[in-house]
């Protein structure tokens, strides 16, 4: 997987205000998870760096 | 050549399969489906693409993409037929049953006194499944009639709707494990083991992956059931049955790979991607280029109608 090392890209989490760090370049739709509280986060912008609340686990997903 | 790649939430598997497009030199566009409206009377902006490689966490949400893309006369990986079939556990063990391809017994029942009726005919311990759903979730294992009462009690008055069809498998004292292929097309390309010391061996609930040889056996049962369901990108689940051998538990038409590339050798993302494009070069023509000629009603009514 391409792990290449950008420019770190920062935001705050929505759930507890903590500064998530992202090391390198994410994807839109893609999950990280804010280091402080544990929350998940979906990518929602990659320039500049935005993220929400990622949705829970709905009935219907999987494989 | 140009292939869309449908996802919502981006899993490991979708920046794997990214990589390969962009590897092999793929021009490829991902299309997150929750921000599309799609105007189903004008395919226009969507001719672009030679193929469609489908691979939403949402069933519901796959589904409808593929066929409004099918629709719209693009190649979709996997088909709606493929999603519907895999989609659905009943659906699944109805074509498998139907074919004649070894598969654990199976009562459904749509009520809780028949779901009672159905978990007894099958015998303890029982399995409950969920017709929808993966990684594991909502299964139970129902040891005896207390527990039955209990859980047909939870689902028919906790549930959603469609948590009051109860489909009941039998259950299948396997070796601590199951085997999981991974198909394309038709082929069986790479196996794995799932261990685990609890009876579910789901990756997602914590089993252990390991490298799985396919011998002519396990070959030839995961040929027939690929054939069976449609074919496509597909990850079938195995149990070992001490007394009939294997039997084929579910089929995955958005397969999870990433434990799976290590263990096998199998560059799983390649082999995939090879497989979306060779559907892209044999691409069917679509709706909007096909000559739609009057039929003979068409001709007459148009008479009547002067």
């Amino acid at each position: 997987m391409n792990t290449e090392a950008v420019e770190t890209q920062s935001c705050d989490c929505p759930e507890c205000a903590a500064v998530v760090t992202l090391n390198r370049r994410p994807l839109n739709g893609e999950v990280v998870r804010c280091g402080d509280c544990g929350v998940e986060l979906e990518v929602t912008n990659t320039s500049p760096i935005r993220v929400a609340l990622a949705p829970e686990v709905r009935e219907d997903w999987g494989e | 050549m140009k292939i869309a790649v449908l996802v919502s939430r981006i899993r490991v598997e979708e920046k794997l399969l990214i990589e390969e497009l962009e590897r092999q030199g793929v021009e490829h566009e991902v299309i997150d489906v929750r921000t599309q409206v799609f105007d189903i009377h004008d395919s226009t902006s969507w001719q672009r693409f030679d193929a469609v490689l489908e691979r939403c966490i949402s069933q519901t949400q796959a589904l409808t993409a593929v066929r409004v893309f099918e629709s719209f006369g693009i190649p979709c990986i996997n088909t709606s037929s493929v999603i519907d079939a895999c989609g659905d556990k009943l659906t699944t063990s109805l074509i498998l049953a139907r074919n004649q391809i070894p598969t654990p017994k199976v009562r459904v029942a749509l009520e809780p006194e028949t779901a009672l009726q159905a978990i007894e005919a099958n015998g303890y311990p029982a399995i409950l499944k969920p017709t929808v759903g993966s990684w594991g979730r909502l299964l139970a294992k129902i040891n005896d009639r207390d527990a039955a009462e209990a859980v047909v009690e939870h689902k028919a008055t906790l549930g959603s709707v469609s948590h009051s069809v109860f489909y009941v498998q039998e259950h299948v004292d396997k070796p601590g494990r199951d085997l999981r292929v991974f198909i394309s097309g038709t082929e069986p390309i790479a196996a794995i083991t799932r261990a685990s010391e609890h009876w579910i061996t789901n990756t997602a609930r914590g089993g252990h992956a390991a490298g799985l040889a396919i011998d002519s056996n396990l070959r030839e049962i995961c040929n027939r059931t690929a054939r069976a369901l449609g074919g496509g990108l597909l990850a079938i689940d195995l149990l070992e049955c001490p007394r009939r051998g294997l039997l084929v538990s579910e089929v995955n038409h958005t397969m999870e790979f990433r434990n799976s590339i290590a263990t096998t050798g199998v560059n799983i993302p390649a082999r995939m991607v090879e497989y979306v494009l060779s559907v892209a070069r044999g691409r069917i023509p679509t709706t909007a280029q096909i000559e739609i000629k009057p039929t003979a009603f068409d001709a007459a009514s148009t008479q009547g109608a002067a």
